[in-house]
């Protein structure tokens, strides 16, 4: 694909608010996970939660999309001038041609779990405050961030579980090669609720310590939330970063469980290095998809070492954002972004000692490193993956 | 660039829509006689699979299957884009009751079917396919939305035959009044370009202009009444073989407007 320019990004979590925070998280290998203090859940669990949440406020005339996941979008809307970059590009090129491609997994679901509880004891129906289409639906964070910057083109959600928000870069790249957009905002939101804490719960994925990828005593999961929203542009100008190439494959295998030999993973990343016409040694670091469940973290190292060697230096960010699901793929996009502005290989806070069979070069505390390239490594329930490849354009493309 | 396929295999599961082939005649002439959707059982579905899938993935699986044989293509060789406004509406219902009672007990299962990309898993299952798929969902727009992300697709890969299958259930109570969905209906669409074999071809754009509806009093109910069904005016089209224009519901005020070439 022609490389595609990153020209703006922001982002919330459990670091805090703005890329700065994240920065800094970066920098000092530091975790942004605490012991789970979330509504009612009473699971023994850390979470990555965005600070503030309950106190935001959408703007006037907005009030009906008004849900935890859409309150987390306007608090990434109002850091790094990142809505003012949004309104540069659509006065650039008008509203009609700039896109608005968001993934989540639950979107604002917690608005109904809330609803369920407060049904009417006589017919069991929803209180009537409650806004289906601008908080549980799918669509509605698209909804929402597309009207709030004022923006005309076409806009979709994508909802792949935890690839989702890696898949919408894919997306948005395809329309902006097809010429019916010229910018599109991408990334993901997807924020705390029930129905991911006890639903992972269930399968028995979530661990009781903060998460602890690639380490010989890894259990699981750790939650996170977050807002993380990238303004893709098309052509000339000046950026540290650009997309470079996507690739995707399913796993046809099994709806929770990846597949034993990471047979899908690999696929996707070789897809996104002919896509971004790379060779593996052309990467120079790998943000794995690196959830801290033994079955993940053994499965994607096989792919990892089918497809690179055993030479790359890879690490999960998952013990810093904590598995932030449908924003994964957006927050770690921004992640390598930031690994590649400022020449950082980052770390796996939460991980003390690799599990011996694992055999990628797990790096552990951050540390400099000449990086030309970044591939991002996004995979979900229903077997569906993602990576992503950033970078600088080579001179001859 | 243009957004172009070749129509290779159509499938349809609705309200008194019982297949494409059985309702082809109907919906180019009728007359239609509304009825509930009857789900079919997907054969290719492993046991262990037909067991755990709810309602929603085999709606979706069935349609997706027939628009496959027709075209006469392994299922498990097409790029698969799956777009629903609400995906998996019965699951979403029963963890939003299980979470609101005493123990929060959540089965397993249920949860990892509740995923908007349910039916997306279980076709690749299903099929072995370890091509691309996504899924999406654009509420009222969402048919329109997995047509235009299918020919997008197709365009950037022309050599990868692609299918669209746009699904809705109706949630019960009481989400199924804060989202009306009148019934389920599946239709799926095998797009091919490069050296798509026999079938209608299509050209899209958007534009800004209403609508189409269906004469139809009662048809015109099914498309309004489920995001899937706004694909009915396409299928009319594609069922009279005559060369003509369609208008799509897509955002604000535009809409997917479909040229059709038998």
């Amino acid at each position: 694909m022609q490389p595609i320019r990153v020209s703006a990004f922001t982002a919330v979590s459990g670091l805090g608010r703005g890329v700065a925070s994240l920065r800094t998280a970066l920098e000092r290998g530091t975790s942004g996970l605490t012991p789970c203090r979330f509504d009612t859940c009473d699971l023994d669990t850390y979470i990555g939660i965005i600070e503030g949440l309950d106190d935001q406020r959408l703007p006037a005339g907005l009030e009906g999309f008004d849900c935890r996941n859409n309150r987390a979008a306007e608090a990434a809307l109002q850091e790094d001038g990142f809505a003012e970059a949004v309104a540069r590009a659509a006065r650039r090129h008008g509203p009609a041609r700039v896109g608005v491609f968001l993934g989540t997994s639950t979107a604002g679901i917690l608005q109904a779990e809330l609803a369920y509880r407060e049904r009417d004891p006589a017919d069991g129906a929803l209180p009537p405050g409650f806004d289906y289409r601008r908080t549980q639906n799918t669509f509605s964070v698209v909804e929402y961030v597309r009207t709030r910057l004022g923006l005309e083109g076409p806009a979709v959600a994508i909802s792949t579980a935890c690839s989702s928000s890696a898949k919408a870069f894919a997306s948005a790249a395809r329309y902006i090669e097809a010429g019916l957009v010229d910018a599109a905002v991408v990334g993901g939101v997807d924020t705390l609720c029930l129905t991911t804490l006890y639903g992972f719960n269930s399968l028995q994925l979530l661990s009781a310590q903060p998460c602890r990828p690639y380490d010989a005593a890894r259990d699981g999961i750790s939650i996170g939330e977050a807002a993380a929203l990238v303004l893709l542009e098309r052509g000339e100008g000046e950026a540290p970063t650009w997309l470079l190439g996507c690739g995707e494959s399913c796993d046809a295998y099994h709806m929770s469980a990846p597949h034993p030999e990471g047979a899908g993973a690999r696929m996707a990343m070789q897809a996104a290095l002919r896509s971004a016409g790379l060779d593996p040694g052309d990467i120079d670091y790998v943000n794995l998809h690196g959830t801290g469940t033994p079955s993940n973290d053994a499965a994607e190292d096989k792919a990892v070492e089918a497809v690179f060697g055993l030479d790359v230096p890879c690490s999960s960010t998952k013990g810093m954002t904590g598995h932030t699901l449908g924003a994964a793929g957006g927050i770690e996009a921004i992640i390598c972004a930031l690994a590649l502005d400022g020449q950082l290989v980052p770390g796996s806070p939460g991980t003390r000692e690799v599990d011996a069979s694992l055999r990628a070069r797990y790096e552990l505390v951050p540390r400099r490193a000449a990086l030309g390239a970044a591939l991002s490594n996004s995979f979900g329930f229903g077997g569906t993956n993602c990576s992503l490849v950033f970078g600088r354009p080579s001179p001859a493309a | 660039m243009t957004l172009a396929a070749t129509v290779e295999g159509i499938g349809l599961v609705g309200p008194g829509l019982a297949g494409w082939s059985a309702s082809r005649e109907l919906l180019a002439r009728g007359p239609y006689v509304p009825a509930s959707t009857a789900i079919p059982m997907p054969e290719a579905l492993p046991a262990t699979e037909r067991r755990r899938s709810g309602k929603t993935v085999r709606l979706a699986l069935a349609a997706g299957l027939e628009a496959a044989r027709m075209a006469g293509r392994d299922a498990g060789s097409l790029a698969a884009i799956f777009a629903s406004s609400g995906g998996e509406s019965e699951n979403c219902h029963a963890i939003c009751e299980a979470l609101a009672g005493e123990d929060r007990l959540i089965s397993p299962t249920r949860f990892h079917n509740s995923v908007h990309n349910a039916a997306a898993g279980y076709w690749g299952i299903a099929t072995g396919a370890m091509v691309p798929s996504d899924a999406l969902g654009a509420f009222d727009a969402s048919f329109a939305a997995g047509l235009l992300e299918a020919l997008v697709r197709l365009a950037a890969d022309p050599a990868q035959p692609t299918l669209l299958i746009a699904y809705d259930t109706p949630y019960p109570p009481p989400l199924d009044a804060a989202r009306p969905i009148a019934d389920s209906f599946a239709v799926a669409l095998v797009l091919a370009r490069g050296d798509a074999k026999a079938g209608a071809r299509i050209e899209a754009q958007l534009e800004e202009r209403a609508a189409d509806a269906m004469d139809d009093a009662a048809l015109e109910g099914v498309r309004r009444g489920i995001p899937a069904a706004r694909s009915l005016p396409l299928l009319r089209a594609l069922a009279r073989e005559a060369p003509c224009e369609v208008a799509l519901e897509y955002l604000d005020r535009r809409v997917l407007r479909v040229r059709v070439q038998p």
